[in-house]
């Protein structure tokens, strides 16, 4: 066993609201910049959707992640030679307009226009040329549906569903989307990693996180898309490759990441996760059935012994291994198994976890009255019981978060209802009766797990969403300066800018 | 003469010892500006058009000069068959014009692509059209002095040895015609540009990606190397 420890984030799609603030606070921290005005290393996608970049899921086009044959895993991309073979040109990276051309407004105009009978407009201009233009499509274009069914029919994810459900899924009354925040997903085998051929990125051991050593990028570009999420982007200005740093120096300094800090519907958690790095990649190299069991069991049991004398005898600190119990992350992905990878099938192991959202109750028509589809009585466990009259197909949901595989879904659905419907039956009500019983027993949980779920998803604080361990980073400084010294030397150096080299 | 002093001797030694002193410098002092450049990104129609036959027609022509340079003998032996001789000759003609449509497209995405424009410094110019007269000159010399295979081999690699050791012997190039003089020197100017611009990428190649390990992860933590040093320094 060789443990090694993680920075995770789960993400509650039953609360997010598709506000956008995380994206914002991202963008104003990390990419207000030349070069990096069209990258959302946060972004919010509307579900169903084409995403951003358009149709990032269509790996057809765009060859990210591994593809697993049965006996070895390759990546999507290329192979070592042609790898090399191509870096004059590089067919399947996406081209600025995949994503959008980054526009502003000529504010000056709005001061400097000479008198006239009309409001002087701020025209839009492409923040690369400077030269006006007509914007076609931004990063959240077809945001709630985009007001229209042509974007959420392109997304890739519909495409293995029956054109019943489909058509189903387009009536207005039918009509669903969820929202899905999207991060760099600091995989456990990461494809971009794997497909520079310079070796600029790594992933740090302390804490999982992936980074480019900008210093090392030659701009082959090769890692932009091999990252099955899209998740590096290319600075058009600088020729470097860059993406989401997960916040490590709010980390560091013990505060959650922009995103999560800002989030509104406080839908983010952050928790340590142990893993088993001697399980890697062979966790990757099975069939797709089996690849969400295979994922939850890299992920150790922070109390087990075993694996607490493994993480000490591998460095890991007693602050850490008491974070990684705390952790909501382990909580959600591994107690209460609520939490499922994003495309697990892209091979990469990815280490951010997303709670499947739950679906409005479907509703009908009649005589010109929308009313719902099941009795008053009935209405909750109707719903449990039928799960295939969700509204959000199931297999979309697991076209999305298990490779397909519904099964994986199913129970985490039902454990969801099961907790709401007892919390209501228990503030409602005020008792619980045996049919609620039997019904959590049904879902595979009980009283405690309920209550636990609930107070975790509705009510955590601050310090119980967000686990974050002591760094130490003066310890990782010891072995290079004298800590005081640095300490003392901190804003006297000098920087580089990051200019476009000759 | 004074002139081909200057262009056969001093300026080479100079482009020389500037590609790599300032190769070496920039590459350990200023690493985040060795890149690329690549603008793919941006526009990719014509880049695909250009690049990979500039890239491809080039690189096999410069590593050919780079052979006959080194091992002159084996090149004499493959020309003595005439037939042999118009092989290497056509394929190295038909590289060139291969490496110069290239090279034009690159020029034309330069000037006609609004977004290109935008990412477009000095030196990028620069580098185009030393690279544009390189190859022109290049594909001229071949079509009108006959046959350079042949003859490259027992005035260059002289020349080249006799700068190696210090010891110019100018007579070699000096009575050569314009055309073939314009073609070196512009050769050492890009020499000497090289460790300023773009250029400097060609050094970069990732050779390693052959044989490294798909992962790479690095310790923040480095315990062992930080107890070493605490150790040595007695404390
Ligand atoms: S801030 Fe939170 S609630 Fe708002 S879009 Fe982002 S993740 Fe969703």
């Amino acid at each position: 066993m060789n443990v090694r420890a993680h920075m995770s984030m789960i993400f509650h799609l039953d609360k997010c609201i598709g506000c956008h603030t995380c994206s914002i606070a991202c963008k104003n921290l990390w990419t207000d910049r030349k070069g990096a005005e069209y990258m959302w290393w946060n972004n919010v996608e509307t579900r169903p959707g084409t995403g951003y970049p358009t149709q990032w899921e269509d790996q057809e086009r765009f060859k990210g992640g591994w593809v697993w044959d049965g006996k070895k895993l390759n990546l999507r991309l290329h192979s070592r030679l042609g790898g090399l073979m191509k870096l004059f040109y590089n067919p399947p990276l996406p081209k600025i307009d995949d994503y959008y051309d980054p526009f502003t407004f000529q504010y000056s105009d709005l001061f400097n226009a000479p008198l006239g009978d009309d409001q002087p407009t701020a025209i839009p201009i492409s923040q690369i040329t400077g030269e006006p233009m007509e914007i076609k499509t931004g990063p959240n274009w077809d945001d709630d549906l985009g007001g229209s069914s042509t974007y959420a029919w392109n997304d890739p994810n519909l495409s293995q569903l029956p054109e019943s459900v489909r058509i189903q899924m387009q009536e207005l009354e039918q009509i669903v989307f969820n929202y899905l925040p999207r991060i760099c997903n600091h995989c456990l085998n990461p494809a971009c990693l794997a497909a520079c051929p310079s070796g600029a990125i790594y992933k740090r051991v302390e804490d999982g996180v992936v980074l480019v050593n900008e210093n090392k990028c030659r701009s082959w570009r090769m890692c932009i898309a091999a990252c099955p999420y899209k998740k590096v982007y290319f600075n058009w200005s600088t020729g470097k490759s860059e993406k989401c740093i997960l916040c490590f120096p709010r980390l560091e300094t013990g505060q959650a990441t922009a995103c999560a800090h800002s989030c509104v519907g406080r839908i983010r958690y952050l928790g340590v996760l142990l893993y088993d790095a001697d399980l890697l990649p062979q966790t990757a190299m099975v069939s797709d059935e089996q690849l969400i069991e295979a994922h939850r069991s890299v992920i150790l049991d922070p109390f087990d012994p075993e694996v607490i004398a493994s993480a000490r005898a591998n460095g890991i600190e007693d602050s850490w291994i008491t974070s990684a119990q705390d952790s909501p992350a382990y909580k959600f992905v591994k107690l209460w198994g609520l939490a499922l990878p994003l495309h697990p099938e892209y091979r990469t192991i990815p280490m951010m976890f997303y709670i499947p959202p739950l679906s409005p109750i479907v509703s009908v028509i009649e005589e010109d009255l929308y009313r719902l589809d099941v009795s008053d009585e009935m209405r909750d466990f109707e719903l449990f019981d039928r799960l295939d009259k969700a509204r959000i197909p199931i297999k979309y949901l697991a076209n999305l978060f298990s490779a397909g595989n519904e099964s994986a879904i199913r129970p985490i659905i039902r454990k969801m209802l099961a907790t709401r419907i007892y919390m209501r039956h228990k503030s409602v009500d005020g008792v619980i009766d045996d049919k609620t019983l039997a019904l959590l027993n049904d879902a595979g949980t009980n009283p405690e797990e309920v209550e636990a779920i609930y107070k975790l998803t509705t009510m955590p604080n601050y310090k119980e969403a967000f686990v974050i361990p002591e760094y130490h980073r003066e310890t990782a400084i010891e072995a290079w300066d004298d800590p005081l010294a640095h300490k003392g030397d901190t804003g006297f150096g000098f920087i580089q800018p990051p200019h476009r080299g000759g | 003469m004074i002139w081909d002093t200057i262009f056969f001797i001093i300026l080479p030694y100079i482009a020389f010892s500037l590609a790599i002193a300032v190769g070496i410098y920039r590459s350990i002092y200023r690493p985040f500006t060795v890149t690329s450049l690549s603008s793919q990104l941006l526009e990719r129609k014509k880049l695909y058009w250009g690049s990979i036959s500039f890239h491809y027609g080039l690189v096999t022509i410069l590593l050919a000069h780079l052979y006959a340079l080194t091992l002159p003998k084996s090149v004499l032996w493959w020309n003595s068959v005439p037939i042999r001789l118009y092989l290497l000759e056509l394929t190295g003609l038909a590289l060139g014009i291969f490496a110069f449509v290239g090279i034009c497209i690159l020029l034309w995405r330069r000037f006609s692509e609004k977004r290109v424009q935008a990412v477009t410094t000095p030196m990028d110019i620069v580098v185009l059209v030393l690279v544009f007269i390189s190859i022109l000159t290049g594909i001229l010399i071949a079509s009108l002095y006959r046959f350079g295979s042949s003859w490259f081999t027992v005035i260059f690699t002289p020349y080249i040895l006799s700068m190696f050791a210090f010891k110019p012997n100018v007579g070699l190039v000096a009575p050569l015609p314009w055309l073939i003089k314009l073609h070196v020197i512009n050769f050492f100017i890009m020499v000497a540009v090289f460790p300023f611009s773009r250029l400097i990428h060609i050094f970069t190649y990732p050779f390693q990606y052959l044989y490294r390990p798909w992962q790479i992860v690095i310790w923040n933590r480095k315990v062992k190397s930080a107890k070493k040093l605490s150790s040595a320094q007695g404390k």
